[in-house]
C-alpha cells in the first residue's frame, strides 16, 4: 500500500514535469549547448536497456529449449513492455516541439516533406515502434490462453466480461494450440534479432557522431551487452522481492536465481572488455581529441561518475563468481541495484563527457543539472512501478500455460 | 434425445492420455469429425490428431519480406525520384543506409502478419461457440481435457466407446 501510494505520487510529479514541459519547453531542463542531451537521453538508454532483457529471456531461452524459463518469461515480458513504453517518452519530451514527433513518420504531407532515411535518429524511430509492438504482441499472444483461464474461473460479471473480452473466445483446440505454438516460436525467433538491432540502433545515434568518446565501431555490441546487463540486473531487482511478498519461492527458485546472476556476470563481463578496449582504442589511434576525451574520464570534472560507473559495473559484480553470492537473495538484489546505478551513470558519462568538450575551446561548457531532471528521472520509476504493481493486481504474474506444460513434462519424465 | 439438433456429444477427461487412448477409440469406431480441447499444447495429440501443415510460416515470410521491400522501394522513390538532395557527390540511392529502416518494418509487419495470421486460422475472436454451454467446459482452461465428437450416430453409441476411456462425464452440445 505505502509502495502504491509512492509509485503514485512520483507518477504525478511525472505528469506535472510533462505539463511543465510542454507549456514552457526543454529549458526547463539543465541541457543547453554545448550538452545538448543529458538526463533525458540518459534515461531513454537506461529504460530501453532494460527493456531488452524481458524478451531476450524469454524468446532466446524459448528458441534454446530452456523450459526452466517458464515461470520468468511473463513477469520479464512485462517488465520490458513497461520499459520500452516509458522509454519512448523520453526522445519525444526531447525534441523541443514534442506534439510534432510523428514528423519522423513517412506519411503524405502539405509540407512535402520526407524525414531523413540516413540518419540514426530515424532508423532508432522505427526501431522502437517495431520493438514495442513486437514485445506487446509477444507478450498479448503468450497471454492469451491465461486470460480464457481467468475468464471461465471469474465469479463476478465484470471480471468475466474484462477476461473474456481479453481471450477473445480462446477455446484451447488442439488445431488452435498447433497455430499458436508455431506463432509463439516464429515471434521468438523476429524477437531475438530485433533485440539485438534495436539496441545497435540506440548505439549508432551515438557512433553516426563525429565526436570524440562517440565514434567508434565498438558501439553496437557493447551496448547490446549493457542492455542486457542492466536488464538482467532489474530482472533479478523485482523478482527477488516479488518472490518473497507473493510466496513464489515454489516456482521461482534459487536455481533461477542462479542462472540470471550468471547471465549478468557473463553480460557484464562482455562491459568489462568494452570498457578496456575504448580505452585502447583511443590509445591506438592516438587520436589526441579521443586521448584528451579519455583522460578526462579519469580527471576531468565527471570523474566521479566515471569511478562510480567502475565500481558499480565492474567491481559489484565480482561477487557473483561465487555460488554462495549467487544462492543469497539479498546479496544479488544489492549487486542488481548497483549495477542498474551504474548503468544509469555510464549513460550519463557517455553523453556528458563526450558533449562537454569536443575540438574547439569555443564550444566547452559543463552540465548542471535542475530540479525537473530528476524529476523526470524518478517520476519514470515511479510510473514503471505503479504500472507493475497494476500488473501484478491484474494479470497472472506467471505464465499458467507454461506452468502447466512444465509440471505435464516433469510428471511424464517421472513416470 | 430432444427434439433439438445436436452439434455433438462432449467427454471430460482428467488426463492427456485417456483423452489420447479415447480419440484413438473414437475413429477406430469410425467417427472422422473429432476435435479435442485441452489447458495447454500436448505435444503428444499432434500424431493422433493429424492436421494440415500451417501456412502461418508462409505468410509471415511473405508479409516480412513485401514489408522489408516496400519500405525499401519507399525510401528510394524519396531519396532518388521525389526529392533528390544533393550533397558533395554522394550517391542518391545510398542503400546501406536505408537498410535499417526496411529491416524494422520487415519484422515488425512479419509478427503482425503472424498474430493477425493466427486469430484468422483459429478463427477467433468469436463471442460465442456451442462448447461454452457446456457447465463441465470451464474446467477445461485449467486441468480438464475435452472430446467433441461430431457424428450422426446415436449418443449411447458414442458415449459407450467413451466411457471405456475413462470419461469422467459425457454431456450432449447443442448449437
Amino acid at each position: 500500500m505505502t509502495g502504491f501510494a509512492l509509485a503514485l505520487l512520483f507518477t504525478g510529479l511525472f505528469v506535472a514535469g510533462i505539463v511543465h514541459l510542454l507549456s514552457t519547453g526543454i529549458g526547463i531542463w539543465g541541457n543547453n549547448i554545448p550538452v545538448a542531451w543529458a538526463f533525458d537521453i540518459a534515461n531513454y538508454v537506461w529504460w530501453i536497456a532494460i527493456g531488452m532483457a524481458g524478451t531476450f529471456i524469454s524468446a532466446a531461452l524459448h528458441l534454446a529449449r530452456q523450459p526452466w524459463r517458464a515461470p520468468l518469461n511473463r513477469y520479464a515480458e512485462t517488465m520490458t513492455v513497461f520499459a520500452v513504453s516509458i522509454s519512448g517518452l523520453f526522445p519525444i519530451f526531447h525534441l523541443g516541439r514534442p506534439w510534432f514527433f510523428y514528423w519522423l513518420a513517412p506519411y503524405p504531407n502539405r509540407m512535402d516533406l520526407w524525414p531523413q532515411w540516413r540518419s540514426s535518429l530515424l532508423w532508432d524511430f522505427f526501431a522502437i515502434v517495431a520493438y514495442l509492438i513486437v514485445s506487446l504482441l509477444y507478450w498479448y499472444v503468450g497471454l492469451l490462453p491465461d486470460m480464457a483461464t481467468l475468464r471461465d474461473r471469474a465469479s463476478r460479471r465484470w471480471q468475466q466480461v474484462f477476461y473474456g473480452l481479453l481471450a477473445m473466445g480462446w477455446r484451447g483446440e488442439v488445431r488452435h494450440w498447433q497455430r499458436h505454438e508455431t506463432l509463439s516460436l516464429l515471434l521468438a525467433g523476429l524477437a531475438v534479432p530485433l533485440v539485438f538491432s534495436v539496441h545497435s540502433m540506440v548505439a549508432l545515434d551515438f557512433s553516426e557522431g563525429l565526436l570524440p568518446g562517440w565514434h567508434s565501431a565498438l558501439f553496437p555490441p557493447f551496448f547490446v551487452a549493457g542492455a542486457l546487463f542492466s536488464g538482467f540486473a532489474m530482472v533479478l531487482v523485482l523478482i527477488i522481492p516479488l518472490r518473497r511478498w507473493y510466496r513464489l519461492d515454489a516456482y521461482i527458485r534459487l536455481i533461477h536465481l542462479d542462472h540470471l546472476a550468471k547471465m549478468m556476470l557473463a553480460a557484464g563481463l562482455v562491459i568489462d572488455y568494452s570498457y578496456a578496449m575504448e580505452l585502447f582504442d583511443d590509445w591506438y589511434g592516438q587520436d589526441p581529441y579521443a586521448i584528451a576525451g579519455a583522460m578526462a574520464k579519469f580527471h576531468g570534472p565527471y570523474a566521479w561518475v566515471y569511478w562510480i560507473t567502475m565500481a558499480c559495473n565492474v567491481v559489484a559484480i565480482q561477487p557473483l563468481w561465487f555460488e554462495r553470492v549467487r544462492n543469497t537473495p539479498w546479496a544479488l538484489w544489492a549487486v542488481g541495484i548497483l549495477v542498474l546505478l551504474g548503468m544509469w551513470f555510464e549513460r550519463f558519462l557517455l553523453i556528458v563527457n563526450s558533449l562537454f568538450h569536443d575540438f574547439l575551446p569555443s564550444s566547452a561548457g559543463l552540465f548542471y543539472p535542475t530540479l525537473w531532471d530528476l524529476v523526470f528521472l524518478f517520476g519514470s520509476i515511479g510510473l514503471f512501478f505503479l504500472l507493475l504493481m497494476t500488473f501484478v493486481r491484474v494479470l497472472p504474474l506467471l505464465s499458467m500455460v507454461e506452468l502447466r506444460k512444465l509440471a505435464h513434462r516433469l510428471t511424464r519424465r517421472s513416470a | 434425445m430432444s427434439g433439438l439438433e445436436r452439434y455433438g456429444v462432449m467427454a471430460i477427461f482428467d488426463s492427456p492420455e485417456s483423452l489420447r487412448a479415447a480419440i484413438r477409440a473414437v475413429s477406430d469406431a469410425g467417427c472422422r469429425n473429432v476435435e479435442a480441447y485441452t489447458p495447454f499444447a500436448v505435444e503428444e495429440l499432434d500424431e493422433s490428431l493429424p492436421f494440415p501443415r500451417s501456412r502461418l510460416p508462409c505468410v509471415m515470410l511473405i508479409a516480412g519480406a513485401a514489408a522489408m521491400l516496400g519500405m525499401l522501394a519507399l525510401q528510394y522513390y524519396s531519396a532518388v525520384v521525389d526529392y533528390p538532395v544533393h550533397v558533395g557527390g554522394r550517391p542518391l540511392a545510398s542503400w546501406p543506409a536505408f537498410l535499417p529502416a526496411a529491416f524494422e518494418v520487415g519484422l515488425l509487419a512479419a509478427a503482425v502478419a503472424g498474430v493477425i495470421g493466427m486469430f484468422v486460422g483459429n478463427g477467433l475472436p468469436r463471442l460465442h461457440h456451442p462448447v461454452f454451454d457446456v457447465e463441465a467446459f470451464a474446467r477445461v482452461s485449467q486441468d480438464r481435457f475435452a472430446l467433441l465428437v461430431r457424428d450422426r450416430r446415436p449418443v449411447d453409441e458414442i458415449a459407450a466407446c467413451l466411457v471405456g476411456c475413462g470419461a469422467e462425464s459425457i454431456i450432449e452440445v447443442h448449437p
